[in-house]
């Protein structure tokens, strides 16, 4: 029986905080749940919080943007926050590209980002 | 060994045990002139006969192999600790070379010498052992003293709000860009910066692996949702780089910090005026 | 790996399985417990985790699963941590492909090979169309 990553509201944002290792299961009903959320309450952004993942590989990357792509497809803009020093090295060297993805540093950066995403459009890398 | 040279051996080095240490205590700790006590001598020495006892009583002589195992152990300890109390390889290589002496007396015949050459040969193995393991340990203290070093000479200041920057100095070499970049990225967390500028006006030349290096740097930071400009590019460099074919992409660089600066705090600006109305959750 | 370089000592030799995607998860703790112990800088731990995963999701994902080794590895004065992949999968076809970077025969980013050898140290796969893949990567303590 596998656990459902939980999805606070703030506000008009969606807050979905990943604590452990997702596996393929999990990250489907996050999909899923996430997408009902949004639906169900007009939610305007989601912030995805990365600060408790030590490794990011490119299954991870996948579904960080996959999700990004479902959410502006619902009406939602999406960001990553947290992302550690070592997480981010790593990345630059495998060369995965999380072109698409907003990021920021922190919950309080990563909904500012949303507020001007909000005014600008999509983001543009 | 022969026949009986290995018991005679054996029951020498038992059957006078005491002794034998006693004077090796004593003659250990007049040489290293009162920079140990003689209890921790007298501790480190008890323990390494037992070992040798138990080692010669396997039937071996052969050092390196694994009956010799308790005593090689024993002696990297030994030969570690020296090494950081400031002890000369030499200083410690005696304390084995001191046993034999301590030995001589006590061979009564032929047969006693025969043995005893051979446990001197390998007492000497023993001494050449701890030398090995004393030079190995200066060079783990030299080369943790060169990472402090590093570490020491790659501050990250914070410029302003949400502003933070390293300014590099000197020749940089991989290992120590691995570190600033290691440092920037953290403090941007630390510091809940926007924006880093890494400034090389005081780097003389840059080679193919630093510029990549500082390139990993901005992506990096940007992954992490930060923009990173570089700054202070001398004209020299600038043709480096474009003549190593490096490119730069679309990241920011600068010619001089206060440039880097200006334009980071404009960019600031700019996203508190779009923030809207509002301000933060 | 080549030859001629000083033999390689290994000790502390962990396998397990690779069968299903608990196992990547257990994959990862088992390299990061080995990589502290190497005392792996904190960047090179997470580079090699990350390999390691990249490749324990191959295995499972191309390879129909299979097996990894870690081990504790000495060359001389360095330390570091191998890990090792094995199946008995359909094997590679094209492993000039294969290790083009961003290439892969499923969907998504596939950076398996190629990350894997950007990320470790020291890189080797061997391949055979039919019968099977193993790859190797070493990551040295600075």
């Amino acid at each position: 029986m596998t656990d459902r990553v939980p999805i606070l509201k703030i506000g008009d944002v969606l807050l979905v905080s990943i604590q452990v290792d997702l596996e393929d299961q999990m990250v489907m009903d996050l999909q899923e749940d996430l997408s009902q959320r949004i639906v169900d309450t007009g939610a305007q952004g989601v912030v995805i919080d990365i600060s408790a993942l030590e490794i990011v590989d490119s299954f991870v990357g996948r579904m960080l943007a996959t999700i990004a792509a479902i959410s502006r497809v619902l009406g939602a803009e999406t960001v990553v926050v947290g992302m550690r020093p070592a997480v981010a090295m790593t990345l630059v060297e495998l060369g995965l590209s999380l072109g698409g993805v907003r990021t920021a540093l922190n919950l309080e950066q990563g909904i500012g980002a949303l507020r001007r995403a909000r005014d600008q459009g999509p983001v543009q890398r | 060994m022969a026949q009986d040279e290995p018991e005679r051996l054996l029951r020498l080095l038992s059957d006078q045990q005491e002794q034998i240490v006693a004077q090796w205590v004593r003659k250990v700790t007049t040489t290293l002139a009162g920079r140990l006590t003689p209890a921790e001598v007298q501790q480190d020495l008890t323990e390494l006969y037992g070992a040798l006892l138990a080692a010669v009583a396997q039937g071996s002589l052969a050092t390196r192999q694994e009956a010799y195992g308790e005593v090689r152990s024993l002696l990297t300890e030994l030969s570690r600790n020296r090494a950081r109390q400031g002890f000369s390889p030499t200083e410690t290589a005696y304390g084995l070379f001191a046993l034999k002496e301590v030995l001589e007396p006590f061979l009564s015949d032929a047969a006693h010498l025969a043995a005893y050459l051979q446990f001197s040969r390998a007492l000497d193995d023993l001494g050449l052992y701890t030398v090995e393991t004393h030079a190995k340990t200066r060079e783990e203290i030299i080369s943790s003293q060169a990472e402090q070093l590093l570490e020491l000479s790659t501050p990250v200041v914070k410029l302003w709000d949400g502003i933070v920057g390293v300014p590099l100095v000197g020749t940089l070499d991989s290992a120590r860009t691995q570190v600033v970049m290691e440092k920037l990225l953290q403090s941007l967390l630390d510091q809940n910066a926007t924006h880093a500028i890494i400034d090389i006006t005081g780097v003389p030349s840059v080679d193919t692996q630093v510029a990549q290096h500082l390139l990993k740097t901005v992506v990096a930071a940007r992954m992490m949702g930060a923009e990173c400009t570089i700054s202070g590019i001398r004209p020299q460099i600038a043709q480096t780089i474009v003549a190593l074919g490096i490119e730069f992409g679309d990241i920011t660089t600068k010619a001089t910090l206060a440039d880097a600066l200006r334009h980071a705090l404009r960019r600031i600006e700019l996203q508190s005026a779009t923030a809207g109305m509002g301000g933060t959750a | 790996m080549t030859p001629g370089v000083e033999p390689l000592e290994e000790s502390a030799v962990d396998e397990s399985p690779i069968a299903a995607n608990a196992d990547v998860v257990k994959a990862r703790q088992t390299v990061r417990a080995l990589a502290q112990q190497a005392r792996l800088s904190l960047v090179d731990q997470t580079k090699l985790i990350t390999a390691a995963s990249e490749l324990a999701r191959n295995t499972l994902t191309y390879g129909g699963g299979g097996s990894m080794r870690v081990s504790i590895v000495r060359r001389g004065a360095k330390t570091g941590v191998k890990v090792a992949f094995h199946d008995e999968g359909p094997g590679i076809e094209d492993m000039e492909l294969a290790l083009t970077d961003g290439w892969s025969s499923g969907k998504g980013m596939g950076l398996g090979l190629s990350g894997a050898r950007r990320l470790a140290d020291e890189f080797e796969v061997v391949s055979t169309p039919g019968k099977g893949t193993r790859v190797v990567v070493v990551k040295w303590a600075r």
